[in-house]
């Protein structure tokens, strides 16, 4: 906890993308992302657009390329998938370097990473601009139900704890000399992760009893409520607004 | 098993979004039933456990190790709304924050892992205990039965989503022999992680695991020499009774919509065994099924010529069927375990 209280993926910084309100931007990248999926997959060039108008963001952000490249690793498994669809999929086929690949899966290949690619960028992007009491903040002034974003907020701020206390639990392990090597193994495991679902849920109890000993009554209260301008808005919605127009440019040509 | 972006097209990921929509909505009120104000805490105490847990490895051989993916094991301990809630949030939050798993694709998502493998595993659960002796032992085998079922569960309902709404048309066969293959083995997995962790938990906090309530000991008290049950202490609060009938009626409906409406759109290719059977020849010499001349062979019903009607006639049928002979089955096992206490006294 020594590293306050930001999220691993949170890059602190002063740009205007980070001063804008939260709502604003997960409506904006919500919306960004609705019109990507929504574009063509033929039209290849307005990927390419999406891409520049993403690294226009980042740069706003004075996010570096090289933190959004690291992050995009995440979805190496479904790169995986999407370089086995040509092989697997059915329709006409094409020869490219000796290989029979389905034209279909190509174009199904390209639609998953080009469209997945972004999708991921665009939430990078998001939490690296974000900290996280902003973002339940903005998803409270999005409508989520309050009772979904207090358990949201308590698990982020529970989840640090929690894991370090597997961590703790795995460092007792480790030092009375056990190594998990395999399934014989599991037997020990599983009964860490049932003590570790022991106190997480008396740990629950207690948070409980001291909120109601602070006067907690089922809701929390808001103390500060995020306000957004009119220019806030279309700042943040010029990117999907921009996509926008790039997508009913693909539909059309 | 994060679906991302474009993989599903919009209008099917807006369906499920709907239908996740109604599923948080439906486990947020049941959620407050089974927790009652202390929800928020403890729901997001347990949403923390499940994505810790997420993150414990656990090997299986020669360098591969595998983990959690915790649906089953929410559902038995904090009983299938939270459960629901839980995962969900998970998910929501491993969406927006590290950017696993699309955010238009949130509703398969939800609806896939968090509301089909927690459901499924909760009806399975209570199912078995309700079937099997009562006992720890018992408890910790329905765990792993439901963890089991519960993992294959989510990939035939990815299988379904991808059918209806895949942007690649990949054989469906194919994506199903896949995905129930590779998930079957996860399924194992899961399902002794779960079992194993069910059992140790219930060795040490009984009362906590909500699916093995009402197998604990009534306390007994020694009144001049004989054992009475003691008094219950509190009012154990009643689940709405009142809502059994509609929740029936709303799920028949909705599977005799589902079964009618959706096997109306179904593809009329046969299913990925009989696919891959009619593609290596398997079935050149396999028999006709005894049942081939039933009124209802081949999922269509005889004597209707429209293919499509004809297949969503006989899901509607197999529909009413199935609820006909579960509710028996049901309704005599509940029959005799109303009936022995009143023999045992």
């Amino acid at each position: 906890m020594g590293a306050g209280h930001a999220h691993r993926l949170y890059r602190h910084a002063h740009s205007p993308v980070h001063a804008l309100p939260p709502h604003t931007k997960l409506a904006a990248v919500l919306a960004f992302v609705v019109v990507v999926v929504s574009t063509p997959r033929t039209a290849m060039w307005a990927f390419g657009l999406y891409a520049v108008l993403l690294a226009c963001v980042a740069h706003q952000a004075r996010v570096p390329a090289s933190f959004v490249l690291r992050r995009l690793l995440i979805e190496v498994p479904f790169v995986a998938f999407a370089v086995l669809l040509p092989f697997v999929a059915q329709g006409e086929r094409v020869d490219v370097l000796g290989l029979s690949l389905s034209v279909n899966g190509l174009w199904g290949a390209w639609n998953v990473l080009a469209k997945g690619t972004l999708g991921v960028a665009a939430s990078v992007l998001l939490a690296a601009t974000t900290e996280l009491r902003e973002l339940l903040l903005g998803l409270q002034r999005l409508r989520l139900p309050p009772l979904l974003v207090q358990i949201a907020s308590f698990m982020i701020r529970y989840g640090d704890v929690i894991t370090d206390e597997m961590r703790r639990m795995r460092i007792a392990r480790e030092s009375r000399g056990f190594e998990a090597r395999g399934v014989r193994h599991w037997g020990v495991l599983a009964k860490s992760a049932g003590a570790l679902f022991i106190r997480s849920y008396e740990r629950g109890e207690r948070v409980h009893l001291a909120m109601v000993s602070r006067g907690y009554d089922g809701s929390m209260p808001v103390i500060d409520e995020v306000t957004a301008s009119r220019a806030q808005w279309t700042r943040a919605l010029a990117l999907p607004s921009s996509a926008l127009v790039v997508c009913l440019l693909g539909w059309v040509l | 098993m994060h679906v991302p972006d474009g993989f599903i097209d919009a209008p099917t990921s807006a369906v499920t979004g709907l239908v996740a929509a109604g599923a948080l909505a439906v486990s947020l009120r049941g959620a407050r039933r089974e927790l009652d104000e202390r929800t928020a805490p403890l729901a997001g105490l347990v949403a923390a456990f499940i994505f810790a847990v997420q993150m414990l490895n656990f090997p299986v051989a020669a360098g591969t190790s595998g983990h959690l993916l915790g649906g089953a094991l929410a559902a038995i301990l904090v009983g299938p709304c939270t459960g629901v809630l839980c995962v969900s949030v998970v998910l929501l939050m491993q969406g927006i924050l590290f950017a696993d798993g699309g955010l238009t694709a949130l509703g398969v998502n939800i609806t896939d892992m968090a509301l089909v493998t927690t459901v499924v595993a909760y009806v399975v659960f209570r199912g078995l205990v309700k079937v099997l002796p009562r006992g720890r032992r018992s408890v910790t085998a329905a765990a792993f039965v439901a963890a089991l079922l519960s993992v294959p569960a989510a990939a035939v309902a990815f299988t379904l989503l991808y059918a209806v709404g895949g942007t690649t048309d990949v054989a469906i066969g194919k994506v199903a022999t896949a995905m129930i293959g590779v998930h079957v083995l996860i399924g194992l997995g899961e399902a002794a992680i779960t079992a194993l962790t069910v059992g140790a938990v219930i060795a040490v906090r009984p009362d906590l695991v909500y699916g093995a309530r009402g197998l604990r000991q009534r306390l007994k008290l020694r009144v001049n020499g004989e054992l009475v049950d003691a008094p219950a202490s509190a009012p154990v609060p009643v689940a709405a009774r009142t809502s059994r009938r509609a929740l029936w009626i709303t799920g028949l409906a909705a599977s005799v919509v589902l079964a009618g409406f959706v096997s109306f759109y179904a593809s009329a290719d046969p299913d990925g065994l009989e696919k891959v059977a009619h593609d290596h020849g398997i079935d050149a010499k396999a028999e006709e099924h005894a049942a081939a001349g039933s009124p209802l062979a081949d999922y269509g019903v005889r004597d209707v010529s429209d293919a499509r009607l004809s297949g969503g006639l006989a899901g509607v049928i197999g529909v009413g069927a199935t609820v006909a002979a579960g509710s028996g089955v049901f309704w005599a096992v509940r029959r005799r375990r109303t009936g022995a206490p009143s023999e045992a006294r």
